[in-house]
């Protein structure tokens, strides 16, 4: 069985599929079933920036390339990827060509060609559009189709990552016929389109109930002989992770589950129903609490509640404590990582100090030594030596006459409200009192300007959430450091850069980083931006988080992928008999 | 009567209206945001373009007329137009054509009909392909508690303290304090998981067509029938033995009693009757809610019908979604109260609404 | 038909006429003391108050601390004691009776305070809810222009959706609330409030329909013919007689009540997470529930037991405020 899947997975990640590695009829294996707790709601990317949206359709329209589950960029539907070396990215890296791979054909018969391609860049870039995958075509000024099956695109500036148009689960590419009618604010009323692409992936919808079922059949188009090993999906959604973890490794109802947000031992004791088991896969997903730069007093005016106000790169209105090397680090120093771990992640999680975690390159290993160990004691002398010390004998610690009080705040999760009350304690033994509170995940996500309680406004102390970036390259990822990147009234509370970090050396040395070209040179920096920011108390980084999801044991030649979308390479999945 | 009917089904417009407009201020004051649940990679400027797509940079009145405009007039004509072309009827009627669509029209002339912000899919299309599903399952806890919950609550009050009173009032009680988000997982772990009896997860796209198929069709259902039930039954059958003790103390039943009529016709004509007005009053507060679903025990078994398209579309802060299920919701009240009144001066003819 | 709430002990039994007169509450307390079922359920009702309220100040564990260090691997998820008797390997120990959760919080601390929580605010809410449907019920079904508005606010009531509802008060009220009663006692008034406001409509349609039989009976045309004010009727004939709804709404109102703070405090509009409550430590546990049944088994219980004794109360109260029954 190893062999026949290594065969496989050689087969996926060259892109060869010579019929050889074909193990028989296209649709033997007959249905299977997947489950995603978070139901897809349309099946066009580019009208919702959804992960489960992105997933599902991810299965009927590809990309030129994608990722594999190591992060490597891998040809799909093109013959190589460019590279300067091969002369298909230009030397001042301001255009790129694809080549079509020939004799790829939509599943409605059509021949695919590089108008598509083209086509998909002028759907998404439309201004009425609200193209959610705006982004991947960030600098495309335009895409040439000298021929059916070039595809030349062309960026206002050098782009030392060329690989954002029609790379990657995001942004796959739609035919031109079908969705012809449907640019700018016509999208929305094409239906028919959105809820069943024409595409070149493996399947093709059948039936598509929003928030609810999918049902596909395989593509007899399929560029693959024998491929795929399934007939038809059942693609169900809704519920919750628990009973989505359930269907697959108790009760054996469903195949795959998708991203199962549990603690370990709710995981292991499902696996005991042995009908299925997790796998997991490492992104940079990073669980982490944000310290405030800016004061949250309840008793400031709105114009200056957590508001940013930057004068040649100093914060006017700093926090009474939290911008104290001493305070943070102890806050640091208290926590017990590899206990988070264990409570909240399990095999889905790793213990780490740094913002930019993965991929390997970009990881740094500056606080390595003293990640792993939790140090009450340490923390309690730093924050003595500091001055920092209880003056009135009510257990906490004062700053120049301010109690170091702390309202800490998070999306409601059940694992996070354990870390809060772990966390909580263990503040609370270097003399820091600390406020819990949870709100509502599609409020605090939410970027509501009249709510006062998004992870914009952060009407807190701290507060603790995950987050990461697509695809491999973090620079801009690392751009939520920069000083004007803060949210404030004028920009509707509208910004990534949530804890108002602010550093003029930052900020020049992420300018060289979007002027670096070499991977290595870039590497560095991005490694360097890292330790700056942990450094300098714009996050506490907590758990470098997997994603975590299951298969039954019938189910072959699944590989979690993480870079890009988990169903990648669903036309090599197999039924194990 | 039929005056009174006339005089509530008029005031019932105004009334209408008011709550559509109160449920859109509501939900337009709530704090939310529709594009909150996109991952966090995607930046504020294209969040910001996302939402001018949606139609939330027009002013609130625009967005509530137009709101009005597509389900008072264009939502009808779309359905005018498939009761003439394509429902069972429509043989009889001749073919019309009242909605233009915009997909490749000129969006000047053509129609918008409700569109929710998630699905960028009529609204009303959606709720009639969750319909189905709702009915079967909650529809069918209704009648199975109404069912259950009326000769129960009978026999209770008739001997009541007896050992069938008694455990009536323990697993009644007992059955409404355990939450559907416990009882349901309960019987998935028993039922599915142990004993492997019935599937966890409902199956929306499954047909009906032989005694198989039925078969499995009522498989996957016991179990959220079983837990929405027991709620039904326990609410009903308190209300039931309540009102029933009232009456079986009255005078008339002792009239009744001492004119010689058997025991039956005094307690299931003479004292049923004249309990049935607070149990009226619940099941007619109850039927909207059969349409509404129940929205834990949807989500539990995955039955994904109108109460899971509601509370996701709340989540999702789909304001269009919301407004239009809740209005529908809000319709079905005023008319099943109506229902209710009516039905009071029938069981009790002495009660005069002119 | 004779009127039903008057003191009419001499009518009834006729051999009582020559005791001097008792007062109407001294029959009242008589009759629910005979009743068995009331007297157990409030016995109850009063022992979990007691254990709830006063248990905590002789016990020693806080319910919010988490243990550290080498502790937290030793007293997370203990099983409680009685596990012993069929696996005597188990992690127990009679420090932590009934075990402890995933982060070694002691359950039976976290069940005494989740207790104290539940029952304020179910009893209050529940009381606030039932306040405003009996008194929108009985304005609505005697006072015949009332009707229609009260009962279209009604439906209007029925209307709304609760999420948005609570997310728009949450944002408007918070702020002030803590403001003025502290960071607990706000929420407790906004919780209680929104629960008793969002809950009030069913009573208030029950009573409104028997009101509305009622006011056509005998006894009521009696008294306003004989000149009785509006006000009495409502409250010495009418107000007695819907009674036996009121007390089923209040017994199905509590447990609502406790289950919807739960769900309240779980998407954030609550308590802070680490206030433990009835209906959240269910809520909480139910994702282990074959591993730890004991952790659904305690706070699913004292729910059901505190509801059924509240119905017995309810039961009792009925019957002795009931003259029809009283006399027998």
């Amino acid at each position: 069985m190893t062999v026949r899947r290594t065969l496989f997975g050689a087969a996926a990640l060259l892109a060869l599929a010579p019929m050889a590695f074909a193990a028989g009829e296209r649709g033997r294996d007959g249905e299977v079933r997947i489950i995603y707790w978070q139901a897809p709601s349309i099946l066009n990317p580019f009208l919702s920036g959804g992960t489960k949206d992105v997933e599902a359709a991810s299965m009927i329209i590809e990309p030129l390339a994608r990722y594999d589950e190591n992060g490597n960029l891998v040809p799909w539907l093109v013959e190589e990827i460019p590279t300067v070396a091969n002369g298909g990215v230009s030397a001042d890296l301001r255009q790129i060509t694809w080549k079509i791979k020939p004799g790829i054909v939509w599943s409605d018969g059509t021949p695919f060609t590089s108008a598509d391609v083209k086509f998909t860049w002028e759907y998404c870039s439309h201004p009425e559009g609200g193209c959610a995958q705006l982004t991947k075509f960030e600098g495309v000024t335009s895409v040439e189709t000298p021929d059916d099956l070039t595809v030349i695109v062309n960026f206002d500036k050098p782009m030392p990552n060329p690989y954002g148009p029609f790379v990657g689960g995001e942004s796959p590419i739609i035919q031109k016929a079908q969705f012809e009618n449907c640019v700018g604010a016509r999208a929305p009323e094409c239906t028919d389109a959105n809820f069943a692409p024409i595409g070149t992936g493996p399947f093709k919808v059948v039936e598509f109930r929003p928030n609810d079922v999918i049902r596909m059949v395989a593509n007899e188009n399929y560029r693959e002989e024998g491929k795929p090993a399934f007939a038809t999906v059942l693609f169900k959604g809704g519920g919750d992770a628990t009973a989505a973890g359930r269907a697959v490794m108790e009760t054996g109802e469903f195949d795959y589950a998708w991203n199962l947000q549990l603690a370990p031992d709710v995981i292991a004791e499902m696996e005991k129903g042995g009908k299925g088991k997790p796998i997991a896969g490492f992104g940079p997903l990073v669980e982490r609490i944000m310290l405030n730069n800016t004061n949250p007093d309840p008793s400031l005016p709105p114009e200056l509640r957590s508001v940013s106000i930057i004068e040649n790169y100093e914060q006017k209105n700093p926090h009474p404590f939290l911008r104290d090397p001493a305070v943070y680090k102890a806050m640091s120093m208290a926590i017990d990582r590899p206990l988070l771990v264990e409570i909240g992640y399990g095999q889905a999680g790793k213990v780490t100090c740094n913002w930019v975690p993965a991929p390997e390159i970009y990881n740094s290993h500056t606080f390595d030594a003293t990640c792993g160990v939790q140090d009450i004691a340490g923390a309690n002398k730093l924050l003595d030596d500091a001055g920092i010390v209880d003056t009135d004998g009510d257990g906490i610690r004062e700053k120049n006459g301010v109690p170091l009080k702390i309202l800490y705040q998070t999306s409601t999760n059940a694992v996070r409200q354990d870390f809060q009350a772990l966390i909580k304690q263990w503040w609370s033994e270097i003399g820091i009192e600390t406020e819990l509170r949870n709100i509502n995940a599609s409020v605090f996500f939410g970027g509501d300007p009249g709510s006062p309680d998004t992870f914009q406004k952060f009407y807190a102390d701290v507060q603790m959430y995950a987050n990461t970036f697509n695809g491999t390259d973090p620079q801009a990822y690392l751009a939520n450091g920069l000083c004007d990147k803060a949210p404030r009234p004028e920009t509707q509370w509208q910004g990534e850069n949530i804890s108002r970090f602010c550093m003029k050396e930052y900020d020049e040395l992420w300018k060289k980083l979007s002027e670096t070209a070499d991977i290595e040179e870039r590497a560095a920096i991005a490694r360097q931006l890292n330790d700056m920011a942990v450094e300098n108390g714009m996050m506490i980084p907590l758990v470098h988080r997997g994603r975590l999801s299951a298969h039954s044991n019938t189910l072959g030649g699944v590989k979690l992928n993480v870079w890009d979308s988990e169903l990648w390479n669903v036309a090599d999945w197999y039924r194990i008999k | 009567m039929l005056n009174y009917t006339i005089r509530r089904l008029i005031l019932a417009v105004p009334t209408l209206l008011f709550i559509a407009l109160t449920i859109f201020l509501l939900l337009e004051l709530a704090p939310g945001d529709p594009v909150a649940h996109m991952p966090l990679t995607i930046p504020p400027e294209v969040r910001e373009l996302m939402r001018k797509a949606l139609g939330l940079g027009e002013p609130v009145h625009i967005r509530f007329w137009k709101w009005l405009v597509q389900f008072f007039w264009v939502e009808p004509q779309v359905f005018i137009d498939w009761l003439t072309t394509k429902s069972a009827i429509a043989g009889i009627l001749p073919d019309t054509q009242f909605y233009v669509s915009c997909a490749g029209g000129d969006l000047a002339t053509c129609d918008a009909r409700i569109l929710s912000w998630q699905f960028r899919s009529p609204v009303m299309d959606i709720v009639l392909q969750r319909l189905p599903q709702t009915l079967w399952v909650v529809g069918t806890a209704y009648l199975v508690a109404i069912v259950i919950a009326i000769p129960v609550g009978v026999y209770s009050a008739y001997r009541q303290y007896s050992w069938f009173d008694n455990a009536g009032t323990f697993i009644t009680m007992v059955g409404f304090s355990v939450p559907p988000f416990f009882s349901g997982v309960l019987v998935i772990v028993i039922f599915s998981v142990q004993l492997g009896w019935f599937p966890s997860i409902y199956d929306t796209t499954h047909r009906v067509t032989d005694w198989d198929s039925f078969v499995f069709q009522l498989r996957q259902m016991v179990m959220p029938v079983m837990v929405l039930a027991l709620q039904i039954t326990s609410q009903i059958s308190r209300f039931m033995r309540a009102s029933m003790l009232d009456n079986l103390n009255q005078d008339y039943v002792r009239t009744a009693r001492a004119k010689g009529m058997t025991e039956p016709t005094v307690v299931l004509v003479h004292v049923l009757r004249n309990s049935m007005i607070p149990v009226v009053t619940v099941i007619a507060l109850g039927i909207p809610s059969i349409f509404g679903g129940a929205i834990i025990t949807e989500q539990v078994f995955k039955v994904n019908g109108i109460g899971e398209m509601l509370i996701k579309a709340i989540e999702a802060n789909d304001i269009p979604t919301v407004q239009t299920l809740t209005f529908i919701f809000a319709v079905l009240i005023v008319v099943f109260n109506l229902i209710a009144d009516l039905l009071y001066g029938i069981l009790d003819p002495r009660i005069r609404y002119d | 038909m004779t009127e039903p709430a008057a003191p009419s002990a001499e009518t009834l039994a006729p051999e009582l006429a020559t005791r001097p007169p008792r007062s109407q509450w001294r029959d009242v307390w008589d009759q629910f003391k005979k009743h068995r079922g009331a007297l157990v359920g409030a016995v109850i009702f009063v022992s979990i108050f007691a254990a709830v309220f006063v248990g905590p100040l002789f016990y020693p564990h806080d319910a919010q601390y988490v243990p550290t260090g080498r502790d937290f691997i030793r007293l997370r998820d203990m099983r409680p004691v009685y596990v012993l008797l069929w696996d005597p390997g188990a992690k127990a120990d009679w420090s932590h009776p009934l075990g402890t959760d995933n982060i070694g919080r002691d359950a039976l601390a976290r069940m005494m305070m989740g207790g104290q929580v539940s029952l304020t605010v179910g009893l209050a809410a529940m009381a606030l809810s039932l306040l405003l449907g009996t008194f929108i019920g009985v304005l609505a079904g005697y006072f015949r222009r009332l009707d229609g508005p009260l009962m279209r606010l009604t439906d209007l009531f029925l209307a709304l959706p609760l999420l948005p509802l609570l997310l728009v008060a949450v944002l408007l009220f918070r702020e002030p609330l803590k403001a003025a009663f502290g960071v607990e006692g706000g929420i407790f008034v906004l919780i209680v409030t929104l629960v008793g406001i969002t809950s009030w409509m069913q009573t208030a349609r029950i009573v409104r329909g028997d009101v509305l039989a009622l006011k056509e009976r005998e006894f009521v045309l009696a008294a306003r013919s004989i000149g009785t004010p509006s006000r009495r009727i409502v409250l010495r004939h009418i107000l007695p007689n819907v009674l036996s709804p009121i007390m089923v709404s209040a017994t199905l109102g509590i447990a609502t009540a406790i289950i919807t703070e739960s769900a309240l405090s779980f998407l954030g509009f609550g308590f802070p997470p680490d206030f433990p409550t009835w209906g959240r430590l269910l809520n909480d546990s139910v994702d282990r529930m074959t591993l730890y049944p004991e952790r659904v088994l305690w706070p699913g219980l004292a729910i059901s037991i505190t509801v059924l004794a509240v119905n017995y109360i309810g039961d009792g109260l009925r019957d002795a405020l009931d003259p029809r029954i009283r006399g027998r």
